[in-house]
């Protein structure tokens, strides 16, 4: 049990699930500005660009104007 | 001269023992700073934490980051009842980690009380794409049309049949929690996984119902053929931090 709650090997996606969207939110004089909804749109547009990078730059499918 | 503090979790004071050899962000010490019965677990904030933010905008150091307060959250969570913190919290010092916790104390000992013994179960629901792909357009025109038209019908009856499966599994399974949550979807070019992400859902678990709960939830998933299920954790409680959560409407 204690093994399995600090298992290491997560999977990225889920853990920013957790980590971007969920826990306390405390907003101190010196919390960063991005501990807030800043970091969620921040994380995602840093998680989705690497991928579409890695396509090589091609309109893919689904990407019609 | 202040020694900012970067904050993991709140929980209760634990054994310092408990916390000897445990690093966070960037091999940063982990320690504790208590009020009261409760504490904050810390590290050294990175040097400059103000560029932190901009760390966090490269994927390869937000995994790094993430990686490195989850690694603390999960170990903590292993001792004591924890009340995870958002990623990148930064206070100034020790003393106003101490003066959070004054402020704070009431709602982090309802969210303690509420989380002891808990542990986060995350359900993820994939919609498996059924129908054949319509043949390549050949002889006839008009026939790859109709394919394509029965194809559309079908996968629209099949996509209501899979919302109305995971219906089912989402309240039989919330049925059994203590309390159920929800993230967003994860789109399948992140995710990479196969299928459509349906349901993304976290449960709150008696830690010592937890087998019985990630049966139940394989036992569900195998009556539902348009589903595929991928379980995960057991996780902290991240997904059953907010105050208000107590009571089930």
């Amino acid at each position: 049990m204690t093994n399995a709650v600090s298992e290491r090997n997560v999977a990225l996606i889920d853990l920013l699930d957790r980590l971007l969207e969920g826990g306390v939110v405390l907003t101190g004089d010196l919390t960063l500005a991005i501990a807030d909804v800043d970091l969620v749109r921040i994380s995602l547009r840093a998680l989705i660009c690497p991928v579409e990078a890695d396509r090589g730059g091609t309109t893919g499918a689904g990407s019609r104007p | 001269m202040t020694a900012p503090r970067y904050a993991y979790a709140v929980g209760r004071v634990l054994d310092p023992a408990d916390l000897a050899g445990l690093v966070g962000i960037d091999g940063a010490e982990v320690c504790q700073v208590a009020h009261r019965e409760l504490a904050a677990v810390v590290s050294a904030a990175p040097p400059d934490e103000a560029a932190l933010g901009a760390r966090l905008e490269r994927l390869d150091e937000l995994a790094v980051v993430a990686e490195a307060h989850h690694s603390v959250v999960a170990a903590v969570a292993a001792r004591t009842v924890v009340v995870p913190l958002r990623l990148g919290t930064i206070y100034r010092d020790e003393d106003r980690v101490r003066e959070l916790l004054r402020e704070r104390y009431e709602g982090f000992e309802a969210l303690l009380a509420r989380l002891a013994g808990t542990v986060e179960v995350g359900v993820k629901l994939y919609a498996q794409d059924r129908s054949p792909a319509p043949a390549a357009p050949g002889a006839s025109g008009r026939a790859y049309l109709l394919q394509l038209s029965q194809r559309h019908r079908r996968r629209e009856q099949e996509w209501q049949e899979a919302a109305a499966a995971v219906e089912r599994v989402d309240t039989a399974l919330g049925a059994y929690a203590l309390d159920s949550s929800r993230h967003r979807p994860q789109p399948a070019q992140l995710s990479g996984a196969a299928g459509e992400n349906v349901l993304n859902a976290a449960y709150l678990v008696p830690a010592g119902r937890l087998a019985e709960f990630g049966e139940l939830a394989e036992r569900l998933a195998l009556g539902e053929p348009l589903l595929r299920i991928e379980v995960t954790g057991p996780w902290a409680p991240y997904s059953f931090t907010e105050p208000d959560r107590g009571d089930r409407t």
